[in-house]
């Protein structure tokens, strides 16, 4: 990652992460993410030829647990984080997912 | 210009585990509890930890198998990152490069011809959970319900190798049934645990014998076979139309996203669910990789059993059958054809076990809504103490029918099975006997009922007109003498009919 983190590159970013940004903020996180990524930016330094790609930062595999049914939250538990429910159900406001059929 | 049609299916199927993917939560359909099977994993909550269930890991090693896949020896799990209700961590535990198993095929036939499907690939990861929307058009909440949300998947992605609706079909069908027979799903089309995209397009050969693909569609959530065949049917009138009207070739346009409308039986657009699919995939830090040694491998493998193509040729060689009959038995799933063997076997006449099944038993079945699991007569009744009574020529098939159906009326009734070989051959002796449907092999009683009935005065007419060469007159004279001995076998009554006619 040499190339520079642009303004478009953050606009998008938060679209995907619906993150609604100022621009004042958008010119902020540009310039913070800008630098947190040449911090990273140091790592292409190191040569990487020859070397198999890692899947994992530790040198486990292998984790399983059995197939066996634990206690779940009561729905009371469940919900009482959420901003808005119905009693059973998480609200959220309407989600746009379907454009009507053609007729 | 001609056109042939191009589909490719992905297939999403829950696996039959007792838990979800990742936690303890119960794997269980639940619509109507909404939010009871859910803890701080697959609610996302900041700090829990997800752990793989050895179970799904499992099945999915024996469904790749099924579908003739190498399993990796090395796979590992990656995000893909999307932010929507139905998934609170705003990204899906899945598979990205390294997925746990690839290249493989189904083999189907559609009007007798033997197709090769490809498989790329099979990856396990989780559900979503499921999201309700207002229906009154005036912008209400939508409901989220997370009791789906981290149920185990296998994703099965087929190579773009079906040339027409009947053969995404078939593919769909025989898959079904594959996964079925060895146990790692229930593929319940209502409930959800299997659903189908399909991706759908022509090639086209101009009349310049140019050839040309147009865009690919995916029509999303197809959620019944019917479904999957009316759309893809759908599609490709439409796609012909647009490419008729506008020539544009696939690359032109970006690839599109269609809802299946099963009331109106059509395909509508969908609004992308972001700006592209820019899912950003990376590997889990979460969960480590698995690793699968060769005899692992060796192990699923020798644990799948029969799987349902071979047991359709062991049919067809070992009972006789045709392919038609094997076929209509072993798409009853596992169970049936058990039972099938079982009464293929006690009576020792494959044939003839393949025309009570496929007739008398399956009718009762779909008429009665009962699985083979919940029918009244064991295998071994139906053969000892029908099909072997034919065989015996005790009671002929036409009588073994009717006591059949009339056991099935009992059950209708009392709801109860016949559990107990030996009572219910008792049962059988007795409706024999009420019926009066046992076959007379004393030819002297048949000899004296024929000899009355030809003597009888209004007769006389019928066996003159047989006499002057009319076949047909012996059917009445047959009537009545079957009217006295139900059980008399038609063939010996006509036989001994036209002899004394004959000698008169
Ligand atoms: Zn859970």
């Amino acid at each position: 990652m040499s190339q520079k983190l642009t303004r478009g590159d953050v606009t998008k970013v938060a679209l995907l992460a619906r993150l609604k940004l100022s621009d004042e903020e958008l010119d902020t996180f540009t310039s913070q993410l800008s630098q947190v990524l040449q911090y990273v930016d140091v790592l292409n330094e190191v040569d990487t030829e020859n070397i198999e790609p890692m899947a994992h930062a530790i040198e486990v595999s292998n984790v399983f647990r059995e197939d066996e049914v634990q206690p779940s939250l009561s729905r009371e538990a469940a919900l009482q984080n959420a901003p808005l429910t119905d009693g059973s159900h998480y609200l959220v406001p309407q989600i746009l997912e379907n454009a009507t059929p053609e007729s | 210009m001609d056109y042939q049609i191009i589909v490719g299916l992905e297939v999403h199927v829950q696996l039959q585990t007792k838990t979800k993917l990742f936690c303890g939560c119960v794997n269980l359909f639940n619509p109507d509890n909404p939010n009871v099977q859910t803890c701080p994993v697959c609610t996302a909550m900041p700090g829990s930890l997800p752990v793989m269930n050895r179970e799904a890991f499992s099945l999915a090693m024996k469904t790749a198998v099924a579908i003739n896949c190498g399993i990796a020896s090395f796979t590992k799990w990656d995000r893909k990152q999307y932010y929507y209700p139905d998934l609170p961590k705003a990204y899906q535990i899945s598979q990205f490069d390294l997925p746990f198993s690839e290249n493989g095929f189904l083999d189907i036939e559609v009007d007798g011809e033997q197709r090769k499907i490809g498989i790329i690939r099979a990856h396990l990861e989780e559900d979503a959970g499921k999201n309700m929307h207002d229906e009154s058009g005036k912008g209400g909440d939508s409901k989220v319900d997370l009791n789906r949300c981290g149920t185990p998947l296998v994703e099965i992605v087929s190579e773009p190798d079906m040339r027409s609706a009947a053969e995404a079909k078939e593919y769909l069908e025989e898959l079904k049934l594959l996964l079925t027979y060895i146990d790692v799903s229930d593929c319940n089309m209502q409930e959800g645990s299997l659903r189908c995209d399909a991706n759908v397009n022509l090639h086209v050969t101009n009349d310049d014998g140019e050839k040309i693909a147009t865009p690919i569609v995916e029509v999303k959530n197809l959620n019944s076979f019917r479904g999957v065949e009316l759309a893809i049917e759908y599609e490709a009138d439409r796609q012909w139309d647009i490419y008729q009207e506008t020539g544009l070739k696939i690359g032109d346009v970006a690839k599109e996203t269609r809802g299946w409308d099963a009331t109106r039986g059509k395909t509508f657009g969908q609004r992308g669910k972001e700006d592209a699919a820019d899912y950003r995939y990376f590997p889990d830090p979460d969960l480590v990789p698995v690793t699968v040694t060769e005899e692992e491998k060796q192990a699923v493998r020798d644990s799948l059993g029969e799987l349902p193509a071979a047991r359709r040729s062991r049919f067809i060689e070992e009972y006789s059958l045709s392919k038609y009959d094997a076929s209509v038995i072993v798409s009853q799933g596992n169970s049936f054809t058990l039972y099938y063997e079982s009464v293929a076997k006690s009576c020792g006449d494959g044939k003839q076990a393949a025309n009570w099944l496929t007739q008398e038993v399956l009718r009762e079945m779909n008429e009665r809504k009962i699985s083979i699991e919940d029918f009244p007569i064991t295998s071994d009744g139906l053969a000892t103490s029908l099909i072997n009574r034919v065989r015996d020529k005790k009671i002929s098939i036409k009588s073994a029918k009717e006591i059949f159906a009339r056991l099935m009326e009992d059950f209708g009734e009392s709801n109860e099975s016949y559990g107990d070989n030996k009572a219910f051959d008792q049962r059988v002796e007795q409706l024999i006997e009420e019926m009066g449907l046992a076959l007379v092999s004393d030819t002297g009683e048949l000899e004296g009922v024929v000899d009355a009935v030809l003597a009888k005065e209004q007769n006389q007419k019928a066996i003159e007109d047989f006499k002057g060469g009319k076949q047909a007159a012996v059917g009445a004279l047959m009537g009545q003498v079957m009217k006295q001995i139900k059980g008399a076998d038609a063939q010996t009554v006509r036989k001994m009919i036209i002899e004394k006619i004959q000698n008169m």
